[in-house]
């Protein structure tokens, strides 16, 4: 396993991949854009809206831009990937978690 | 504070001539080094230490020079070590001890910061250097170069502290340094910037080493490695490397936001304008946590090797071995808040961290009995190694309960930065992490060297250093519970003063093991020839590093080796197969030696110095000199080169032949035998 090509050179379908992420990404950066200046959409309906667009964004990039998805070649970075996501995640939401309990604690009114 | 263009706040009134101590270490130190450089000057040893040393970018030689150094360190943090439990059994009541308040903290903040960054870090990077690409069956690391480049960012911070020992003075603000002391309003001394700056450079080369054996473990496994078949140390260094790389950056930009409000005036962690001190503790925990794993892993690494070659057994339940390892990568980041429970987070927080931490303990827990387990109904015999790991595992749990105790956040709102706190974290440390380095050491010497150290003077050494333990931290326990605080440098509490008397009773049959350890390595050097290892593999053990002549070629191996079990060497002397490598033989690309290296070590130094003393021409110039470095090295094409077969076969020879004897005739005569 640890001498097989892990590179994503050997993918033969990578320039149609790279078209159809940009056109997705396109289509998501206009629909958030076009959902704000519209004014078709209100409060937390647009909120939620932008939302959706930008986490359905990072897949699209993610999957066509540097092809991560669930091929054996590809199983070491979704796990970086994943590892990743779970210890920012950690830190990210303890620290706040924290933090907010301290400073409501120790600094009130502050 | 004045400051002038060419020596920026640097006067001579840093040299802190008014102290003996300071100046007395200082002077010897400088005749120690003169009659050093004199002496390899008379010897002619220069360009040998050059061109085979200090530019070298083989990993055998840049681990044992990672080792060299953290001796050296280790030296000098003993020596505070000493220095403070002297003066805390004279300092009650009327006695004043001898050290003043700002020098002591001084002390304690530089044995802290020493003994983590510069006695432990340096001392696995060099185990696992030297191990780790001939255990997975590799001619180097996946980045060489870098390899050398992370060694001298090292040197160059160790140095940077040393020097704080001459000119200026140290933190005084503790290892962790804690604002709002470690603030410029608080610390206006360059104490605070020699650690800062020491750590934050030391730090850049541990990342990039982290990088580095990460890379070179996923990608250069010898064929038929699967990730199941890697020996346990080499899967300890890999999760080791995983910390390294998530944790050091939170410890960068820490300091980086330290710096901006010494430097720069910016307010993150002051206590007014916004800034809020207690970020500080919790960044510096998001890092310092980990840490604590990052030292004790490859320790556990090495205690699973030597537990089971001289059990004369395989390791009992390598996969829950692995899965403990993995769980611990992920565990070790949802602890940390428990280094500050007393900060005020409530109920709440300080529960799920609580019992977050007291889950930690059950991956650690099962190792322990994993490794009894191993023991059990096996052939022990009783090495020097062996005898180190048996230490740590009884020394070990008992500092795991008093660990589970502190985990308790009621418990810890008592025992919080009193000595019981002290006790804990060296007792994991002690026995967790340097015992396993130093049963490393004496595991792996004879590959490095060719003979094994002596075993006499080990044995004395283990003896002093665990008698010595326990009479130095079990009465700190007892005095946590007396209520005595931490870092105190003087105390009226009569009852305390017997109590530090056996802890500095303790702390000399500690030295009198490190005198063991330098006796120990004098005597096997003199008597090299009577402890010369024939075999290649001394011990009888698994893995691939003993199936290649000791000292190794040059090049590893001259054939990359097929793996075919979790044992390879085993299944080889089992399987009759002989290691050995025969013509013909295919062509070896290795790389270049390079003196970039040293150059950006030296360079690192003159940064951090400029920095600390606000010399901003220094400053500039170092950047841009280390700048150009790095573009020589980009540009240089002439970086690696070929070794033809038929020199493969002439070093390949010589290797077998001064090892005297093939260790494959040793492995086929083990076969027959067994």
């Amino acid at each position: 396993m640890s001498h097989s090509d892990t590179h994503h050179d050997s993918h033969q379908l990578s320039a149609k991949s790279y078209v159809v992420g940009f056109s997705l990404s396109m289509l998501l950066t206009f629909a958030a854009f076009g959902a704000v200046m519209s004014g078709a959409l209100k409060g937390a309906t647009e909120l939620v809206t932008v939302v959706i667009c930008a986490v359905l964004q990072i897949y699209v990039q993610l999957r066509y831009f540097l092809h991560l998805d669930g091929s054996s070649e590809q199983r070491w970075n979704v796990m970086s990937f994943i590892y990743t996501l779970v210890i920012i995640a950690l830190l990210v939401v303890g620290s706040l978690w924290i933090m907010y309990n301290m400073h409501n604690l120790m600094m009130p009114g502050a | 504070m004045t400051t002038s263009a060419l020596f920026g706040r640097l006067t001579l009134d840093a040299i802190p001539y008014q102290n003996p101590i300071i100046m007395g270490t200082v002077g010897t130190v400088t005749i120690l080094g003169v009659l050093l450089v004199a002496w390899l000057t008379y010897q002619r040893r220069w360009a040998y230490l050059w061109n085979e040393w200090f530019t070298s970018v083989d990993h055998k030689r840049i681990g044992v020079m990672y080792i060299i150094f953290s001796v050296i360190m280790m030296l000098r943090g003993f020596a505070d070590a000493i220095m403070m439990r002297t003066h805390q059994a004279l300092a009650q009541g009327m006695g004043q001890g001898y050290l003043p308040p700002e020098h002591y903290d001084q002390i304690f903040s530089a044995h802290g910061t020493i003994m983590i960054i510069f006695v432990a870090m340096p001392f696995f990077i060099g185990l696992m250097n030297f191990v780790v690409p001939l255990q997975i069956g590799a001619r180097d690391v996946a980045y060489p170069f870098l390899n050398s480049v992370s060694f001298w960012l090292t040197v160059a911070s160790g140095l940077l502290v040393m020097v704080s020992l001459a000119v200026g003075d140290f933190s005084q603000a503790g290892w962790s340094g804690y604002p709002p002391y470690s603030e410029l309003k608080f610390s206006p001394s360059t104490g605070v910037d020699y650690w800062m700056w020491s750590l934050q450079l030391g730090g850049i080369g541990t990342l990039v080493t982290g990088i580095n054996f990460f890379v070179t473990i996923l990608r250069m496994r010898a064929p038929g490695m699967s990730l199941m078949k890697m020996p346990i140390f080499t899967w300890t260094i890999f999760v080791t490397t995983v910390l390294i790389m998530f944790s050091f950056p939170v410890l960068t930009v820490t300091l980086a936001l330290l710096a901006m409000d010494r430097y720069l005036d910016m307010h993150f962690f002051t206590n007014d304008f916004g800034g809020n001190q207690m970020m500080f503790a919790n960044l510096f925990w998001i890092w310092g946590h980990p840490e604590v794993y990052i030292v004790v892993l490859p320790a556990f690494g090495i205690f699973s090797e030597v537990v089971s070659t001289f059990s004369k057994k395989r390791l009992f339940g390598y996969a829950s071995m692995v899965y403990a390892t993995i769980a611990i990568a992920i565990l070790s980041f949802v602890v940390w808040l428990h280094h500050f429970f007393t900060m005020g987070s409530g109920a709440n927080v300080n529960a799920f961290f609580g019992i977050a931490t007291m889950i930690i303990a059950v991956p650690t827990g099962v190792k322990v009995f994993n490794w009894l387990f191993t023991m059990y109904r096996g052939r022990i015999e009783f090495t020097t190694a062996m005898m180190w790991s048996i230490g740590f595992i009884i020394t070990f749990a008992v500092g795991g309960m008093t660990g589970v105790l502190l985990a308790v956040p009621g418990a810890d709102f008592m025992l919080h930065n009193s000595e019981f706190l002290v006790a804990h974290f060296h007792n994991m440390l002690i026995p967790g992490a340097l015992f396993g380095y130093f049963a490393g050491y004496n595991f792996w010497f004879p590959k490095m060297f060719g003979f094994r150290l002596d075993e006499k003077w080990g044995k004395r050494s283990f003896w002093s250093w665990l008698v010595g333990f326990y009479l130095a931290f079990m009465p700190l326990y007892a005095l946590g519970f007396m209520g005595m605080p931490r870092r105190m440098s003087h105390y009226d509490n009569p009852y305390w003063q017997p109590y530090l008397i056996v802890a500095l009773l303790g702390t000399f049959l500690i030295a009198f093991g490190i005198f063991s350890q330098i006796m120990q390595l004098a005597v096997s050097i003199r008597q090299r020839h009577a402890l010369r290892d024939r075999t290649g593999d001394i011990w009888g053990s698994h893995s691939l590093e003993w199936s290649i002549p000791s000292p190794p070629a040059f090049y590893n191996f001259a054939k990359t080796p097929v793996v075919e079990d979790l044992y390879a060497f085993t299944y080889m002397k089992e399987n009759g197969i002989n290691p050995r490598a025969t013509a013909p033989f295919a062509p070896i690309h290795m790389p270049r030696n390079s003196s970039i290296g040293v150059f950006l070590g030296l360079f690192t130094f003159t940064l951090g110095f400029g920095l600390v003393w606000h010399m901003w021409w220094l400053v500039v110039g170092s950047l841009f000199a280390i700048l150009s470095l790095l573009v020589m090295r980009s540009t240089d094409d002439n970086v690696d080169y070929e070794l033809s077969p038929q020199q493969v076969a002439v070093y390949e020879a010589e290797a077998y032949q001064s090892a005297n004897q093939a260790s494959g005739q040793h492995a086929a005569d083990l076969a027959t035998q067994g």
